[in-house]
């Protein structure tokens, strides 16, 4: 596990999101930092805000929506402090980021090839032939068949699989410091998904990637993260080292979520599902927002908003059951 | 590819017979005799019967249609009573007119209606937006012959820059030509611009919404280069089958501009067949015209193939 001592390749500091119209919070006060060569997962349910999390950090937020307080900064560089222009040229070469829905990620009209040609030509300034051929070795490190004769096919000729892949080698095109994958397996059929995973993971062990990987699936998680942050209606609910998530859940609703994981070897029985559904963008308690739906509520709980504390070591979580939290925050973020 | 051209040729082909089949009927739909419009009400039965004869009216009208069939397949339109010469002759002879009025305005209305297009959807909701749709709707409403009217009373009238009408080839004189021809294609196009600007802005609008300009974003490219290289190819396609009807309307309105501007094209030839029921003409015209359109749009077609690989899949 990455240690501490390491100088964060990416670090996220009080993030705050707002819908710019009514003000309505989407990411409440997010911290976190990803070291060199690091996989963070984040979790969380369908708007829970982890798209939002990605998109904030590419400095690709919808002009709907606004940053009203945070840092992100870049391998020591405060990209929330500069230009527009100044992130600009940070994305896609320092920073890339893989989306959820192949299907419709990449230009219908372009062939492949010149898709990931354009990154190589602007960011490495590569010549046309070149570049052509430096994406034909990028199509060949992402695992697709034929590629001499992918690289001049349109994307509608491609397969769910084959499209993440050259996402997945646009995304390497510029070599970049830090990649986001906002769910790349979701759309995917299970054994692709395994193939991406292994590709994913086996370019993280070669190039020393450093990795947020964004998820609803705990199961992906398990397979792929270091540590794990667990978003909660916009608020971050536990961070943990993986095998603290899944030996040791602090937060109840890490718990829930875990417990709601079918287990194919027990006596089948009713699937568990936590009571309740996540509130609505607007609809947000100021306290724990997750106490309606709590099975451990206490008073405290509905009317003031439980801090991210340590429970031990790099564990910490934001409920105000007792977990003794003496030791300071940053020891774990 | 070549499936999807065989399809859309037989297509072309049943408008064709249609449009043909039309053509014949007219001079059996409208009310009246054909003969009435030649001769004036003094003609004695034997000059009517003798023009009857000669426009083929006497013949029974299956004999008729065969020998309109025979006649169109080989490009001969007949022969105009008015004129006294070939219908073909007379609309090949007039249809570089038309067709560089046309042309000209075809490239004014796509050349300016994609730039204004563009300029709106990537200022969306802000004032440069909101100036070219005003324009566009001003360009939409005002009529082209009340333009044209207009142009020429200040550019030809008051400031002396163009001559009021008429028509100079290009091969005698191209300054002429482009001094002629420049305020009608102008007029003619401005109804098209609007339009066109419309289509482009609603087009580009969907497209940026999409995922892969999300993408192109994430690469980091420049804002300019995420609009030409990711939003217009993909916004081109409506635009594409815009430009089609576009061109179409375009003949359509050369008919009035050419009566505006006094140009001697294929629209003014018409117009003196219809006025003078002169059927030869009439017929020829209409067919001629529909032959332009089925070919515009299947140039369209094909153009469509060329901007999406999609298409080109069966």
């Amino acid at each position: 596990m990455s240690g501490d001592m390491q100088r964060p390749i990416l670090s996220v500091q009080g993030l705050t999101t707002v819908l710019a119209r009514s003000g309505a919070t989407i990411l409440e006060d997010i911290s976190f930092s990803l070291t060199p060569g690091e996989v963070l997962g984040v979790v969380g349910e369908s708007g829970s805000g982890k798209s939002m999390l990605a998109l904030s950090i590419m400095g690709l937020l919808p002009n709907v929506v606004r940053r009203s307080r945070g840092i992100v900064s870049l391998d020591g560089d405060e990209l929330t402090a500069q230009s527009p222009d100044h992130w600009r040229e940070k994305r896609g070469r320092d920073l890339a980021m893989i989306f959820q829905e192949p299907m419709t990620a990449l230009n219908p009209v372009m062939r492949v090839g010149n898709q990931i040609a354009e990154v190589l030509r602007r960011r490495r300034g590569l010549s046309g032939y070149e570049a052509s051929k430096e994406a034909l070795n990028l199509l060949r490190l992402v695992e697709i068949p034929s590629p001499e004769k992918r690289i001049s096919a349109y994307p509608y000729e491609l397969s769910g699989g084959m499209r993440q892949r050259v996402m997945i080698a646009i995304a390497l095109a510029a070599d970049p410091k830090v990649l986001i994958a906002d769910e790349p397996t979701t759309a995917l059929d299970v054994t692709v998904q395994a193939q991406i995973l292994d590709l994913l993971r086996k370019l993280r062990r070669d190039r020393g990637l450093s990795l947020l990987f964004i998820t609803h699936d705990l199961g992906v998680i398990a397979e792929i993260a270091d540590r794990v942050m667990v978003l909660y209606a916009g608020r971050v609910a536990e961070i943990a080292p993986v095998r603290s998530i899944f030996d040791d859940p602090q937060h109840p609703y890490t718990q829930a979520l875990l417990a709601s994981i079918p287990d194919m070897k027990g006596p089948r029985g009713r699937l568990v599902t936590i009571e309740g559904s996540v509130p609505a963008i607007g609809g947000m308690l100021e306290a724990c927002r997750f106490s309606p739906r709590c099975p451990f509520r206490r008073d405290i709980c509905e009317w003031e908003r439980p801090h991210l504390g340590v429970v031990s070591g790099q564990q910490a979580a934001a409920c105000f059951r007792p977990f003794g939290y003496e030791q300071p925050l940053e020891a774990v973020i | 590819m070549s499936r999807f051209l065989v399809k859309r040729l037989a297509g072309a082909f049943v408008v064709l017979v249609l449009v043909s089949l039309m053509s014949f009927a007219i001079i059996w739909l409208v009310p009246g005799d054909p003969t009435a419009a030649f001769l004036d009400t003094s003609a004695t039965p034997d000059q009517v019967a003798r023009l009857r004869q000669q426009l083929g009216l006497d013949r029974p009208i299956a004999m008729q249609m065969l020998d309109w069939y025979a006649r169109i397949v080989q490009g001969d339109l007949g022969h105009s009573i008015l004129l006294n010469r070939s219908v073909t002759a007379a609309i090949l002879e007039r249809l570089p007119v038309t067709l560089s009025l046309a042309g000209l305005a075809l490239a004014f209305a796509l050349v300016m209606g994609v730039l204004a297009g563009i300029v709106a959807a990537v200022h969306h909701n802000r004032w440069p937006d909101q100036l070219v749709m005003s324009l566009a709707l001003f360009g939409l409403s005002v009529p082209d012959f009340w333009l044209g009217i207009m142009l020429i009373l200040l550019f030809a009238v008051k400031l002396g820059l163009f001559p009021t009408g008429g028509y100079v080839p290009f091969s005698e004189d191209p300054f002429g030509w482009a001094g002629t021809i420049i305020m009608p294609a102008l007029t003619l196009a401005i109804i098209q611009v609007g339009f066109v600007a419309r289509m482009t802005r609603a087009s580009m609008l969907e497209i940026l919404n999409q995922d892969f300009i999300r993408t192109a974003d994430a690469k980091g490219l420049k804002r300019a280069e995420i609009m030409l290289r990711h939003g217009l190819p993909n916004a081109l396609i409506p635009i594409l089958t815009v430009g089609g009807i576009v061109a179409g309307a375009l003949l359509g309105g050369a008919v009035i501009i050419e009566q505006v501007y006094s140009i001697p094209g294929v629209g003014r030839l018409i117009i003196g067949g219809i006025l003078s029921r002169d059927y030869p003409v009439i017929q020829g015209g209409l067919l001629f015209l529909a032959v332009i359109y089925l070919t515009v749009n299947l140039v369209v077609d094909i153009l469509y193939a060329v901007a999406d690989p999609r298409v080109r899949l069966e």
